[in-house]
C-alpha cells in the first residue's frame, strides 16, 4: 500500500505564490444536517446526515453508492433536500423550515465534479475566467494569470481545453473553482482517474492553497490512501448515514462497523463466539465460525465487554499476520496456528498467500500479505504447512 | 422558358424573414421544452410539431379566420394599419412563422437537451445566472442544432404552398410565391415555365441542405425531443 504522504515533497511555485498571499483569518464552518431519499435503478435508500466541517480537509468516505455525491449535491444547491438546514457560519443556504433555499450561482460553494466538466468550447483561460465575469475585465484576467500559474498550467492558458491531459485539466478544473474564492469547497474524487505522483503534486498544491485560504473542504473518496494522505478528518458513510466519524488513524484503524473494517481494508473478517474471557490478563478468546466437525480455531484478542458465547465478529489485517515454516518458539504473540498454503497470488510487489487454518478444511482460510523477498526466502509454495503468528492486538473486534 | 425572377425573390424574401424571427422566437420556446419539468410540457410540444403532420390548407384556414375582421387580432391590426393583415407580405410571414415553428424548436431543443446537464451545473456553480449559462455555454455548444433549425425553417419556407395560398392568395409582388407560380402555370397548361421554376426551387433547396449537412456532419431530429 503506497502512502500519497511518502512521495517527496515538491519544492513547488504553488508554495512561493501561495505564501506570498496574505492567510486570511479562519473562515466559517459548515454545518449541514440533510435528509433526502433517493431512488435509483434498484435500489432505494435515505442520505440522513449531521455533521459540522471546520476550515481544512474533511474526508467523506465510502463505497460508491453511500451517498457522497448527493449530499455534495445538497450542500451545492443542485439537489433540494426533503429537510434539512445547510449554513455556512450565520449565512443560511437551505432550511426547510424556513423555507429558504439560496440559487446554487449565489451560494458560493465551490464544487469540483468527478468528470471536471470544463468548457469545451472555451480556452483553459476563459475556463478560469468564466467565474470572473463580475469583475473589471483587467482585474479578472490578473487573478486568472495568477491562478493558473499557481497551479502550473500558464502555459496552457491558450490552449482549448478539450486538447490538455487528465492532470492538466485536473488542475484547470481546480483553479476555475478556486479562483472565485469560494466559502466552502467541494471535491468528488477530483483525483480518482490520475497516476499516484500527479495526484500527490496537485494534493500539496491544493493544500497549500488551503493554508492560505481557510475554508472547509469536504473531499469526496473511496481510497484509502488518499484518506491517510489528505484527512485532517474523516466521515465514512455508508448507505445514507455516518457511521463513523474522527481522525483518519482513530477511524480507520480501530473500526468498530463491518462496512467501516471494509472499507478500511481488513482482508479477513470472522464470524466469532465469545470461548473464554480472562479479564485479569486483558484479553480474552474467541473461537473462530467454521466446520464443526474439525477442531476449533482459537484466537486471542483484546478483552471488549462481551460474555461468553456472545457473537461478534473478528477483522484482521493481511499484512499483520506473519507465517513462519517452523513452530515458532519464544514470541511475545499469543497467536500461533497451524495451517497449510492453498494458493500464493502475485500482486505487484505484494505476495497475497491463502492459508487454512487448523486441521484440515476446517473452513478457516486467511489472506496473507508478503514480500516476494518472504516468499523466496521461506520457499513457500500451495499445501505447504506453515504457522500464522498473530499478536493479540492485531485482533480487531467488531460489533456483528 | 421564363421563370418569375420576382416571385423568386419575394420568397427568398419571405423565407429569410421567416428564420430570422424563427431563430429568436424559437430559442425560448425550445429552451423551455429541453429544460422545464412540467407535467404538461407534452401538450405544449404537441401543439407545436402539429403543423408536422396538419394539412396547411387547415393552419392556412385558421390563421385566415385569426388575422381577419372577425378576432381581436384581426380589428387590432385594422384600427392600427387600416388594412387587414390577410392578403398581405406580414400575414404570409405570420402564417409561415407558425407553419415552420416546428422545424426550429425541435432541433434546437434536442440540441439544447444534448448539453452535458454538469456544464450547466458548472457555470451556475462559478456564479452564473440562468441567462448568462444560456448564451456563454448552452448556446454555443447548440451551434450545429442552431444552424439546422435555422435551414430546415428556411427551405421548408421556401417551398410552402398551401398556407401561403389560403392566407396571401396571389398577388404579384405581394404574395406571389415560387410554389403558387408553379401552380398557376401548371393550372395554365405553361408546363415548361413551370418546370423552370420547380427545377430552380429543387437546386436551391438542395444547395441549402448539402451546405448545412457539409458543415454539420450530425443528425439532426424532427421527432420529439426525448
Amino acid at each position: 500500500m503506497s502512502d500519497v504522504r511518502t512521495v517527496e515533497p515538491v519544492e513547488s511555485g504553488a508554495a512561493r505564490s501561495f505564501a506570498s498571499q496574505v492567510s486570511k483569518p479562519d473562515g466559517a464552518r459548515l454545518t449541514a444536517r440533510v435528509r433526502k431519499r433517493m431512488s435509483g435503478p434498484g435500489h432505494e435508500f435515505v442520505l440522513d446526515v449531521e455533521f459540522e466541517a471546520a476550515p481544512g480537509f474533511t474526508i467523506l468516505f465510502g463505497a460508491s453508492g453511500a451517498g457522497k455525491t448527493t449530499l455534495l449535491d445538497c450542500i451545492a444547491g443542485l439537489v433540494t433536500p426533503d429537510a434539512g438546514r445547510i449554513a455556512i457560519g450565520e449565512r443560511v443556504l437551505f432550511d426547510s423550515a424556513q423555507g429558504a433555499d439560496v440559487a446554487v450561482a449565489k451560494r458560493r460553494v465551490g464544487y469540483v465534479f468527478q468528470d471536471l466538466a470544463l468548457f469545451p468550447h472555451l480556452t483553459v483561460e476563459q475556463n478560469v475566467g468564466y467565474g470572473l465575469a463580475h469583475l473589471p475585465r483587467a482585474e479578472s484576467s490578473a487573478s486568472a494569470a495568477a491562478i493558473l500559474q499557481a497551479f502550473r498550467i500558464g502555459h496552457l492558458a491558450r490552449r482549448s481545453a478539450g486538447e490538455i491531459s487528465g492532470g492538466e485539466s485536473q488542475r484547470a478544473a481546480l483553479a476555475r473553482t478556486l479562483v472565485t474564492d469560494p466559502a466552502v469547497l467541494l471535491l468528488d474524487e477530483p483525483l480518482a482517474a490520475l497516476d499516484e505522483p500527479t495526484k500527490a503534486k496537485i494534493i500539496d498544491d491544493l493544500r497549500e492553497w488551503n493554508r492560505a485560504h481557510r475554508i472547509p473542504i469536504l473531499y469526496v473518496t473511496h481510497s484509502r490512501e488518499e484518506v491517510f494522505a489528505l484527512g485532517e478528518r474523516v466521515i465514512v458513510l455508508d448507505a445514507g448515514r455516518i457511521v463513523a466519524e474522527g481522525t483518519p488513524h482513530e477511524v480507520m484503524t480501530a473500526p468498530r462497523q463491518e462496512t467501516v473494517a471494509q472499507l478500511a481494508g481488513f482482508e479477513n473478517i470472522f464470524d466469532a463466539t465469545v470461548d473464554s474471557v480472562h479479564p485479569e490478563r486483558g484479553t480474552m478468546v474467541c473461537r473462530l465460525a467454521g466446520a464443526a466437525s474439525a477442531g476449533p480455531v482459537l484466537l486471542e484478542t483484546p478483552l471488549v465487554r462481551a460474555g461468553v458465547g456472545s457473537a461478534l465478529r473478528v477483522g484482521i489485517r493481511a499484512g499483520d499476520i506473519l507465517l513462519a515454516t517452523s513452530l515458532p518458539q519464544g514470541l511475545s504473540a499469543r497467536n500461533v496456528i497451524p495451517g497449510r498454503v492453498a494458493s500464493l497470488e502475485q500482486h505487484d510487489v505484494i505476495v497475497s498467500a491463502r492459508v487454512n487454518c487448523g486441521e484440515a478444511h476446517c473452513g478457516v482460510e486467511m489472506e496473507v500479505h508478503l514480500t516476494l523477498a518472504a516468499r523466496d526466502s521461506l520457499h513457500l509454495e500451495p499445501r505447504k504447512e506453515v504457522w500464522l503468528v498473530i499478536k493479540t492486538h492485531s485482533c480487531h473486534l467488531m460489533q456483528k | 422558358m421564363t421563370i418569375d425572377w420576382q416571385a423568386f425573390w419575394l420568397t427568398l424574401q419571405l423565407a429569410v424573414t421567416v428564420s430570422a424571427i424563427l431563430l429568436l422566437v424559437s430559442l425560448p420556446i425550445a429552451y423551455w421544452i429541453a429544460f422545464s419539468s412540467w407535467r404538461g410540457k407534452f401538450l405544449v410540444e404537441a401543439v407545436v410539431a402539429m403543423p408536422i403532420v396538419l394539412p396547411p390548407t387547415v393552419l392556412g384556414f385558421y390563421v385566415l379566420v385569426a388575422l381577419g375582421p372577425r378576432t381581436p387580432l384581426g380589428r387590432w391590426w385594422i384600427a392600427l394599419t387600416g388594412h387587414t393583415l390577410a392578403f398581405t407580405f406580414s400575414g404570409l410571414v405570420i402564417g409561415s412563422i407558425l407553419y415552420s415553428l416546428p422545424f426550429a424548436v425541435q432541433p434546437f431543443a434536442a440540441s439544447f437537451a444534448g448539453v452535458d446537464r454538469k456544464l450547466i451545473a458548472a457555470s451556475a456553480m462559478l456564479g452564473a445566472s440562468p441567462l448568462r449559462t444560456f448564451f456563454r455555454v448552452i448556446v454555443p455548444l447548440s451551434v450545429p442544432g442552431l444552424i439546422t433549425g435555422a435551414a430546415l425553417s428556411f427551405a421548408h419556407t421556401m417551398g410552402e404552398f398551401g398556407v401561403v395560398l389560403m392566407v396571401g392568395g396571389n398577388i404579384p409582388g405581394v404574395t406571389r410565391t415560387v410554389s403558387i407560380d408553379i401552380y398557376d402555370r401548371v393550372q395554365a397548361s405553361d408546363y415548361a415555365g413551370a418546370n423552370g421554376t420547380s427545377l430552380l426551387l429543387l437546386a436551391f433547396c438542395f444547395a441549402v441542405l448539402a451546405i448545412v449537412y457539409g458543415l454539420n456532419r450530425k443528425p439532426w431530429t424532427v421527432g420529439p425531443v426525448k
